[in-house]
């Protein structure tokens, strides 16, 4: 009952990334856990092997393939375990940006290097005061001549100390209107003003680094204005959509290996003579979270169909969000009571996506926000 | 009954202030990360009488009882729930000791551990699973008076800075059913033949060392025994009842420690032109939470009660560390919930409450273990 129709193209290529992430990932998580950032060889050859920014057209130096190709990156990384080389975000949530959005000269300047991996991406949209509230940011963008001027404080920025280039979201402070104040901009590395702050720490997600970011009369020329002046808001509301179809897929792929892991454990573990999977509340414990997870595989790979088909399913993709994201966490946790003494130890892989997955109904917009718009899906 | 006593009200006050005097916000950051124990805090809290405040004076206890202890595990975790933690686990398993250990025992190491000189540990389980194991490996030989000890124990508590250790042992090989032949052995941690593996960091609770402890033709003298020969089972289960409880102490201080800085945060925090405690989800979440944290202390405080008043009750224990530990879990992740990004991020403390809280709810067995027990209490034998 397949839903997806993946072609012989998109199996060879995920077999193809499964071998490359044997060979490249998998042997190094564990030092960039404790090095809590990726370093940035890994991000090229994941580039030169052809697994970045698979939807970029081929003018542009992409591969030029379609949207189920981007899901089976964020699909196979996902079940790494390892959460650093955060593909999916600089692929398919931040290069969009430029995609979609950019002039031809930013497009044939900044795209080639998105594909090799020669330059990482991030996006600035939270603000300390502003985080599900994205309109009340304060960071403002005032032009000078040929130059924009940035003032203001990022937080939470994904890839905030590996990036190359970041999309800042910051607001006109002469424009009244909250919402068509904002615009985007693209700031490299290196552009006097521009600082990176604290490598923060996290509960989890340790190999990927976070950061805030300041800029401080940070000078950019006109020509790094993305999109329309004042458009910023709608920008941000449009790729947020498929930032969200990409959480979405992070948190079936982790629900659907942390089962696997759950099942050969309860086969293999042996209490007072029996395997644990002979106990009835196992079983029940592991048919109920199998269940729940065909659920949401079945309606996310429902709402690819719709994403990819470039249909309207902006309730769908919330509720597919939140759904998988708050079903992650629940099987996190209930699956450490299987594991024991065992699921304490960082050593065990459970810990890890215990400690991962707790931002995933946060991030990309939290729980409470997808409700809220479900709800005005309903025009309620 | 719905009121604590003045003496335990002082206690209660005593204790949040100690907390509140001695836990500090950038040393918990240090320990947790650095895996240390908060040596100093547990030097002046045993001063002051906080370390086996159950035991009974002539063993430089409080002559108090388990809701005593209740309280003190409550303000401390409520203050730092890694702190509280560790100092409350600091008489981890001595239990076994004052309900059962000879005289001679008691006088020798009760006032060590009451006083602060040392940790005391239980070195039970052999599984990665947990500890409802009824067939051990490790054994007991008698040699003249002495005892030799053989044999691996897994996820020992405190296990690489205890004093001594209160060892299962199968004492009876031949015993049927097996745990028969089990019995409690106290073994100094500087006898020859014990080496010690610490497992390294864990989910939470990384305030206290947890190791594997091998022992190797380790000899102690007959009188280490504690309680009876072939009753270590019994006196181990006697011992987890008792423990439960002031796990679910420790739970209940954790929750009401995340509960009180969100509820400073949604006072604060404001989105969308309102405070966050104005949202109705939020104050929802609020009286949820609220509501669970006092069935929580209801039942915590129940079953230390009961168990002061010579009622210890496996079933009523064991429904307190699981509701008390589910309670931390579910306000844990709702506090995180509510604190949005700055939840996972370390700085903010909560996401380490979370953690050590779901350490808490694995010890002494998961719920799935505690409804064993429960549903195994009420239903009894079925002919």
């Amino acid at each position: 009952m397949a839903i997806l129709n993946y072609t012989d193209e998109h199996n060879q290529f995920r077999e193809r990334l499964k071998s490359f992430i044997q060979r490249e990932i998998l042997p190094n998580g564990e030092q960039w856990e404790k090095d809590h950032i990726v370093p940035k060889s890994a991000w090229q050859k994941m580039g030169q092997e052809g697994f970045l920014c698979p939807t970029v057209p081929k003018e542009y130096g992409g591969p030029g393939l379609d949207f189920l190709y981007s899901a089976i990156v964020s699909d196979e990384m996902t079940r790494t375990g390892y959460t650093g080389l955060t593909a999916g975000l600089h692929s398919d949530i931040v290069v969009p940006y430029i995609v979609s959005f950019g002039s031809e000269e930013q497009k044939k300047k900044f795209l080639p290097g998105c594909v090799t991996g020669d330059i990482v991406t991030a996006v600035a949209m939270t603000e300390p005061g502003a985080g599900s509230d994205v309109a009340s940011m304060e960071m403002t963008a005032e032009e000078d001549g040929d130059d924009v001027v940035l003032n203001g404080v990022k937080t939470f920025i994904s890839n905030g100390i590996i990036c190359d280039l970041v999309i800042v979201a910051a607001k006109d402070p002469n424009v009244e209107d909250k919402h068509t104040a904002v615009s985007l901009f693209i700031v490299e590395d290196g552009t006097p003003g521009f600082e990176r702050g604290k490598h923060l720490e996290k509960m989890g997600m340790h190999s990927q680094d976070t950061a805030e970011l300041f800029f401080s009369n940070c000078r950019i020329p006109k020509s790094n204005i993305l999109g329309d002046k004042g458009a910023g808001f709608i920008m941000l509301m449009q790729k947020l959509q498929q930032e969200r179809v990409v959480s979405a897929i992070s948190t079936v792929a982790a629900a659907e290996a942390m089962l696997e892991l759950a099942i050969d454990y309860c086969k293999n573990t042996i209490v007072n003579g029996k395997p644990l999977s002979k106990k009835q509340a196992v079983k029940f414990t592991l048919a109920e979270l199998a269940t729940e997870t065909k659920m949401n595989r079945v309606f996310l790979d429902n709402l690819l169909l719709g994403h990819t088909a470039g249909e309207s399913v902006i309730a769908e993709t919330m509720m597919s969000k939140y759904a998988s994201s708050e079903l992650a966490n629940t099987m996190a946790d209930r699956l450490l009571d299987l594991f024991g003494d065992f699921g304490v130890l960082e050593a065990s892989p459970l810990a890890r996506s215990f400690r991962d997955l707790r931002i995933t109904t946060i991030f990309a917009g939290t729980t409470e926000i997808m409700k809220t718009i479900i709800a005005q899906s309903m025009a309620l | 009954m719905f009121e604590l006593t003045k003496a335990q009200k002082g206690i209660q006050k005593a204790a949040k202030d100690f907390a509140k005097g001695e836990f500090d916000k950038e040393l918990a950051y240090e320990l947790e990360r650095d895996n240390e124990f908060p040596t100093k805090i547990w030097e002046k809290a045993a001063d002051l009488g906080f370390i086996g405040i159950h035991f009974p004076e002539a063993y430089s206890g409080g002559a108090m009882g388990l809701l005593e202890s209740v309280l003190i595990a409550e303000e401390f975790c409520r203050k730092d729930s890694s702190i509280g933690g560790a100092l409350i686990h600091a008489s981890y398993a001595a239990e076994c000791l004052l309900r059962f250990g000879s005289d001679e025992l008691k006088s020798t190491y009760l006032p060590k551990i009451a006083e602060g000189e040392i940790l005391s540990a239980g070195a039970f389980s052999e599984s990665d699973h947990g500890s409802e194991e009824k067939t051990i490996e490790t054994s007991a030989k008698k040699d003249s008076d002495e005892w030799i000890i053989n044999g691996t124990k897994k996820y020992v508590f405190n296990g690489a800075q205890a004093g001594f250790y209160i060892v299962l042992c199968q004492t009876d090989p031949d015993a049927s059913p097996t745990e028969k032949g089990q019995s409690m052995i106290l073994v100094e941690s500087d006898r020859q033949g014990i080496s010690i593996e610490k497992v390294g960091k864990k989910i939470g609770g990384n305030m206290t060392t947890t190791a594997t402890v091998t022992f190797k033709d380790v000899r102690v003298p007959s009188i280490n025994l504690v309680g009876k020969e072939g009753k270590g089972y019994d006196q181990l289960q006697a011992y987890l009842n008792e423990s439960r409880i002031i796990l679910a102490g420790q739970a209940l201080g954790t929750s009401l420690g995340m509960f009180d800085r969100m509820m400073d945060y949604v006072k604060g925090r404001e989105q969308f032109g309102k405070k966050l405690a104005q949202f109705q989800i939020s104050q929802h979440k609020i009286a949820d939470m609220a509501t669970k944290i006092e069935l929580a202390k209801l039942i915590t405080y129940k079953a230390a009660w009961s168990a002061d008043n010579g009622q210890l009750d496996a079933k009523l224990s064991s429904m307190a560390k699981m509701t008390a530990a589910r309670t931390a879990m579910e306000v844990g992740g709702q506090t995180i919930q509510l604190y949005g990004g700055y939840g996972f991020m370390t700085e903010y403390e909560v996401e380490r409450y979370y953690r050590d809280a779901k350490v808490i709810e694995l010890q002494t067995g998961a719920r799935d273990i505690q409804k064993d027990i429960i549903s195994g209490a009420i239903i009894g034998k079925i002919k």
